[in-house]
């Protein structure tokens, strides 16, 4: 059951060109630091990611838009990024808008085995183009699909050996659904325990979830936007 | 006088009732925590996963883990939670979540709005903003009323992409606070010393006006 790999560059074995990846992250907020550097690093191309957000010009998934290794972004904003915003609109870069509560339950769905479900977010505007509706007590609804990823690469506060995951503060976000909704599941984590060490009653992600997990090192965690009283 | 982005807030804030669960969006939105009245306790939902979100943390004591929606670095109050985006948007599309208020690029007569895309020269992405108003039951919009070259932005058919159809229920602008009714936009109260025919002038759509209309108070 040990689940344990030496560092980004072989958690991210198996990862080829024109795979979909799910990156968890809100901001720059809990992403997975180390596998997007090692990411950058491989040169992989034509990839597809699954991200909230796409960073910021020179950290986070924007290194990989930087090197133009990503095909389709599939994000619910993209504000604050002048490289994505630039690709985007120059039709460089392939990008799916999904309201930001139909992302994560996409995700979600994805990893707990349900393949589509109805929600009311988009109806009336161009998210609904050519999505079945439906009306439930009186309010119309889209059918939305579920999402799943070749990988999904999170980052998590503490990790065990058994890949048990906890996430701190703000920086759960998309983390705890995209990591059940990855083919294989890549855990980075800035504190890596023993099984057994971590209360079984605080944990966010069961094991079961996690197929791959490292230790991580030399965290920026970057602020995207310091503001103070 | 229009009033200031802070006024704007502060009009909001007398929407706010005890015991409300609150979410507020990026801009004006956000300045509503800092007018929250006097004996009134309500609890702020941020959607990237936490509730009790305080103010800005004092200098040198901001943590990257710890953001709101607009990713500011924040506080978490006594009694706050974290949880994760799906959670968060349970909350929001469950209907648990009592005020929802959030910025606008335009909104019709009907109630719809736009607020996130600006085909050819702007795309921010809608984020959580559709997602929040197809499912708040009670959405107030802060917005200016007119663009920066004049042009209402109350009108009878929104011209840019829709972010939702049919959902908005109230608006204060600089100049006035308004209902959406089944009739269309009826004017409630004017900025203090800004005139009927001053907003009607403002106003794309027409505006059911009827008796005196009270200036705001603060």
């Amino acid at each position: 059951m040990n689940k344990v790999v030496a560092n980004a560059r072989e958690a991210i074995e198996g990862i080829s060109d024109g795979m979909t990846l799910m990156v968890g992250g809100f901001g720059l907020s809990g992403i997975p630091e180390n596998c997007i550097a090692a990411l950058a690093e491989s040169g992989l191309k034509e990839l597809t990611c699954i991200s909230n957000n796409a960073g910021v010009d020179d950290f986070g998934l924007g290194l990989l838009l930087k090197k133009r290794q990503i095909r389709k972004m599939i994000s619910s904003y993209v504000g604050e990024n002048e490289e994505f915003e630039r690709q985007l609109l120059s039709g460089e870069l392939e990008v799916e808008l999904i309201p930001q509560g139909t992302l994560a339950e996409r995700c979600r769905a994805g990893g707990a085995g349900i393949p589509a479900f109805f929600v009311p977010a988009g109806y009336g505007t161009e998210v609904a183009e050519g999505k079945e509706i439906r009306t439930f007590n009186g309010k119309p609804h889209l059918l939305e699909h579920a999402l799943t990823a070749d990988f999904a690469i999170v980052k998590a506060w503490k990790g065990d050996t058994h890949g048990n995951l906890i996430y701190r503060n703000t920086a759960n976000n998309f983390n705890q659904a995209m990591a059940m909704a990855g083919k294989i599941t890549i855990a980075e984590v800035e504190e890596l325990v023993p099984a057994g060490e971590l209360d079984p009653n605080q944990i966010h992600t069961p094991g079961i979830f996690v197929q791959r997990i490292f230790q991580g090192k030399d965290y920026e965690k970057r602020i995207e936007r310091l503001t103070e009283r | 006088m229009a009033l200031s982005k802070e006024q704007i807030a502060q009009r909001i804030a007398q929407e706010l009732k005890n015991g409300y669960y609150v979410n507020l969006g990026i801009g004006i939105p956000t300045l509503v925590a800092n007018y929250v009245p006097e004996g009134i306790e309500v609890v702020l939902q941020s959607e990237n996963g936490m509730l009790g979100m305080g103010p800005f943390p004092e200098k040198g004591q901001a943590d990257p883990d710890l953001i709101n929606a607009g990713k500011q670095t924040v506080t978490v109050l006594p009694g706050g939670s974290f949880f994760d985006s799906s959670t968060s948007f349970a909350m929001i599309r469950g209907g648990h979540v009592d005020l929802t208020v959030l910025g606008a690029f335009e909104v019709s007569e009907k109630g719809d709005i736009a607020s996130w895309k600006i085909p050819g020269k702007m795309v921010k992405g809608m984020g959580g903003a559709m997602d929040l108003v197809a499912s708040a039951k009670n959405i107030v919009v802060a917005m200016q009323h007119c663009s920066k070259d004049g042009q209402s932005k109350l009108l009878k058919k929104c011209t840019l992409p829709l972010t939702g159809v049919r959902c908005i229920r109230k608006i204060v602008s600089d100049l006035a606070v308004i209902e959406v009714t089944e009739d269309g936009f009826k004017l409630l109260e004017r900025a203090p010393g800004v005139s009927v025919d001053e907003i009607i002038a403002a106003t794309e759509a027409r505006l059911i006006v009827e008796g005196d209309v009270p200036e705001m108070k603060f």
